[in-house]
């Protein structure tokens, strides 16, 4: 169906993998880092899938449901987690959680 | 009979282990009959072998006792040997006699102190140490009494630890007499590297055949050695640290820096005298140096008004007269003026410190006055103990033995007019200082008055020294006189006779000379000092007379050359730059971590920022494999 | 077919683009929302449509309100002048470059391998599910044992002891004297 060369499609994936990578660099609100880290999991995961389309074989796909079920997991913790450091910060700048400085 | 001889200097080494272990709980009584006890029957000993060695046939030969063998490697070996010959009988004589006078003194005169069982503890090593070293066999064991009696030396200097001015004084001859013992060590070591032992024989022996007279390694070898004995003895220019030492008790003054220790290097120069002779431009240095210094320090003595400082200086410089005599050959001259002085300054220190103890530690003459009356034991034997020191004709045994040195500094082979002149004039010196001591301190009128009385534990041991201090001559008695020569006899046993050589003059003259110039100094003494004083207080009080009491300027001389330029060092190192290298790689070290620090900031998107740039590099790496 | 893999990812690479940079949590979500259809569209083209209907549904449909509901939670929207503030052009450089790099890199790669064309036939969701509970049947139980560790930290780390009061109720005390206007 598609003719596209797997390379383009894999540089796509690249692409989106790397806007990613430079939100999880540039923002400081955490819940848009945990985003970012969202979007990084997508793009792996689209590789899985081009990868099992490429090759004309199932496991792709289910290495992408379980990719898939690893983030679920991850985001509720995540986000759990962010709630608590709200509650104890009152902020939600990740620069502010820098108690592990190393101040001689 | 040679197990006897091995007695001799350990009984007051074990007297020293016992006090110092035990000393503090033992009553006073314990702590005397051990101190003055051992050095007691040390001379007891000493008697009994000097009495069998002079009687028996070989009274040219020795006893020799080996206790054990100490060091054998890389072809040095030294073993703990004790050898007995005249030389050294007359030497552990004078120490354990002296010393057991002197050990009985202090019982008395150290009755109140606190440091009492430490004081005889530290004698008794001192004297046992210096047996060490007149007993020794070889160089090394005779080292090790050696420095056994500076340490000791530093000890008793220091003994009243409590004021400061003792520990600098202590401090100042130890320093002074370790410039000394380098020098005689840096001495062992051409010694031993040039004819491979230490024995004291055998090296006399090896250097005899191997050095010529006059060659370089003979001449180095001596002027170490001499260094060595210049430092120990007090003499030019290492003099200065005597004159401060008096700070200690009087009983070690007497002992140590009157009649023992400082003698040490006379005996070091008789024991090696063929080193000596294998150097005559060393050994006429040494004659050089004691008639200097036999000077120097008696123009100083005249014009001190401490009344042991007076008497360090007269020490000084009847050194002087005794390596004058070594150093013209006349071996047996000088050991015999050892003897009679150590009998003489040992009873002036003596009573001198009776005077001080008398007068409620008062030291300055100045001060004192008109004790004839009132001290009438230590008057008299003060006076015998000086007039044997100016050399009071034909009574007193200082007169045989100093004028035989005078005589031999003419007539001997290394003799010479202006070493006679120098020994001549030093003579009127001494006669003008001592007097001048008397006078000052026990004629006039009284200015302090005497406030403790004196025991017999005292006064007996000056009677014993005065009674000595007379007779003691009779042994040597010159040709023109009456023709006694037993001292000499013995000694010439085990060194070489004098070689008389410019016998121009006739002795008798001299004689005479000698003689009447200790009279006019006695006489000149009692016009200054007694009939007139204001003339005596108006010399003191001249621009020479605080030259001579510096010391002539020695100790600004040493000030300025090297104490201070060793100070300065310090100071502009008072930052220690070496450690500050050494610090400087912790100073680095810590520099890094503050420069890494940073790069841990605690903030999650830095960690990030490295994650990335991490894995850019390991993918750049991987990509150009 | 072509085109309209290009179209999808068109969208989705400027969806992504505005879901990072956006200064409103919520419009960033909803881009990001936008990006994930696209993405699944992709999938579709490619012949995994179980896979698209997962894509929206546990991706788009759970995972991303999920994120709504903590934003909505916690207020964020609030606090667009921290935004605008923290949000400097200048600090896109760094990550830009960085990312630039790999990209580069990316390329380099990909370049030299081997690439033959894409067989191109679906694959059935029945393959899917007949592979994950034959061959992949310990993933699977595994991956529910994850998801119910997930729950209960999910559970344990969001509790919270003391009572938190609603922002509008606290702010009733101090903006009182405005709201005379109402």
């Amino acid at each position: 169906m598609v003719t596209i060369s797997v390379e383009i499609q894999i540089l796509f994936a690249a692409l989106l993998f790397l806007i990613g990578l430079v939100g999880l660099l540039v923002r400081r609100n955490v819940i848009f880092m945990l985003m970012s880290v969202e979007i990084m999991f997508n793009a792996a995961g689209m590789v899985f899938i081009i990868a099992g389309a490429h090759w004309g074989q199932v496991d792709g796909q289910v290495m992408f449901i379980f990719i898939l079920a690893v983030t679920a997991t991850e985001v509720s913790v995540g986000l759990a987690l962010i709630l608590q450091m709200f509650h104890h910060f009152r902020t939600l700048d990740a620069d502010e959680l820098n108690k592990l400085k190393d101040d001689n | 009979m040679t197990i006897v001889l091995a007695l001799i200097p350990i009984l007051p080494l074990l007297g020293f282990l016992t006090l110092s272990l035990f000393g503090g709980r033992l009553p006073r009584k314990f702590v005397a009959l051990i101190g003055a006890g051992s050095v007691g029957v040390s001379a007891l000993l000493t008697l009994i072998i000097g009495v069998s060695f002079l009687l028996s046939q070989n009274s040219g030969g020795v006893i020799v006792i080996n206790l054990w063998d100490w060091l054998n490697t890389g072809g040095l070996t030294a073993s703990i040997t004790f050898r007995l010959d005249a030389l050294s009988l007359v030497f552990i004589f004078v120490i354990t006699f002296i010393g057991f006078l002197i050990h009985v003194y202090s019982v008395e005169f150290m009755a109140d102190d606190e440091g009492f069982s430490r004081f005889f503890a530290y004698m008794n090593l001192f004297v046992s140490s210096m047996l060490i070293l007149v007993l020794a066999d070889n160089l090394l064991l005779l080292y090790l009494g050696w420095e056994g009696v500076g340490l000791c030396s530093y000890l008793l200097i220091g003994f009243w630890y409590k004021e400061p001015a003792n520990g600098y004084a202590a401090r100042k001859a130890f320093i002074i007499t370790r410039i000394g013992d380098t020098a005689m060590i840096i001495g062992l070591f051409l010694l031993f590297l040039n004819l491979h032992s230490l024995n004291i024989n055998d090296l006399m022996q090896q250097a005899s055949l191997k050095w010529e007279v006059g060659s370089s390694l003979a001449t180095w070898a001596a002027v170490l050695l001499l260094g060595g004995a210049l430092g120990k003895s007090a003499q030019l220019p290492l003099q200065t640290w005597l004159p401060d030492a008096m700070a200690g008790p009087s009983p070690v003054s007497a002992l140590i820096h009157a009649a023992t220790m400082v003698t040490a290097g006379v005996y070091l120069i008789a024991r090696t005298h063929v080193l000596f002779s294998l150097a005559p431009a060393v050994q006429t240095a040494v004659a050089a140096i004691g008639a200097l210094t036999l000077l120097l320090a008696g123009f100083s003595a005249l014009t001190q008004h401490d009344l042991k400082r007076v008497l360090a200086y007269s020490t000084i410089s009847q050194i002087g007269y005794m390596f004058l005599a070594l150093g013209v050959g006349a071996w047996s001259a000088g050991i015999f003026h050892f003897m009679v002085h150590a009998f003489f300054k040992a009873l002036l220190f003596l009573a001198g410190g009776a005077v001080i103890v008398a007068l409620n530690e008062e030291h300055d003459i100045l001060k004192m006055g008109g004790l004839r009356k009132k001290l009438p034991v230590v008057f008299w034997t003060f006076l015998i103990g000086s007039a044997s020191l100016a050399a009071l004709p034909l009574v007193t045994a200082g007169f045989y033995s100093k004028d035989q040195i005078l005589w031999y500094s003419w007539s001997a082979g290394n003799g010479n007019p202006w070493l006679w002149a120098a020994g001549f004039f030093g003579a009127f010196l001494t006669s003008l200082y001592i007097f001048r001591l008397v006078f000052l301190v026990f004629f006039g009128e009284i200015k302090t008055q005497p406030t403790h009385q004196l025991g017999k534990l005292m006064k007996l041991p000056l009677i014993v020294l005065a009674a000595f201090s007379l007779v003691a001559g009779f042994i040597e008695v010159p040709n023109s006189i009456g023709s006694i020569h037993l001292f000499s006899g013995l000694i010439n046993t085990v060194l070489p006779p004098v070689i008389l050589a410019h016998e121009n003059i006739p002795e008798i003259v001299l004689q005479v000379l000698a003689s009447v110039i200790s009279l006019i100094g006695i006489y000149l003494a009692y016009l200054f000092y007694l009939k007139k004083p204001a003339l005596g207080a108006s010399f003191s009080k001249s621009r020479i007379s605080e030259f001579f009491y510096s010391g002539w300027g020695f100790d600004r001389i040493y000030d300025v050359l090297f104490v201070k330029p060793i100070v300065w060092l310090a100071e502009i190192n008072k930052n220690d730059f070496i450690d500050r290298i050494i610090s400087a790689i912790a100073s680095t070290t810590i520099f890094f971590n503050r420069m890494l620090v940073i790069t841990q900031n605690g903030k999650l998107r830095w960690y990030i920022m490295g994650f990335a740039i991490g894995i850019v590099f390991i993918l750049s790496i991987l990509m150009k494999i | 077919m072509n085109t309209i893999f290009y179209i999808a990812a068109a969208v989705a690479l400027i969806s992504t683009g505005m879901a990072i940079s956006g200064r409103n949590a919520i419009h960033a979500l909803l881009s990001l929302i936008i990006s994930l259809l696209s993405v699944s569209i992709i999938f579709f083209i490619l012949g995994a449509p179980f896979i698209a209907a997962l894509e929206v549904i546990i991706y788009a449909g759970a995972v991303m309100v999920l994120f709504i509901f903590v934003i909505m939670m916690l207020n964020v929207g609030m606090e667009r002048e921290m935004e605008s503030r923290w949000l400097r052009p200048r600090m896109w450089i760094v990550p830009s470059v960085l990312s630039l790099i790999l990209l580069i890199d990316f390329l380099y790669m990909l370049r030299t391998m081997a690439h033959p064309e894409t067989p191109g036939q679906t694959i059935s969701p029945k393959q899917v599910g007949v592979s994950l509970y034959t061959t992949y049947l310990l993933g699977v139980e595994i991956a529910g044992i994850l998801l119910l560790a997930g729950i209960v930290g999910a559970y344990h780390l969001g509790r919270q002891r003391k009572k938190v009061i609603h922002r509008f109720l606290k702010k009733e005390e101090i903006i009182e004297p405005d709201k005379t206007e109402q």
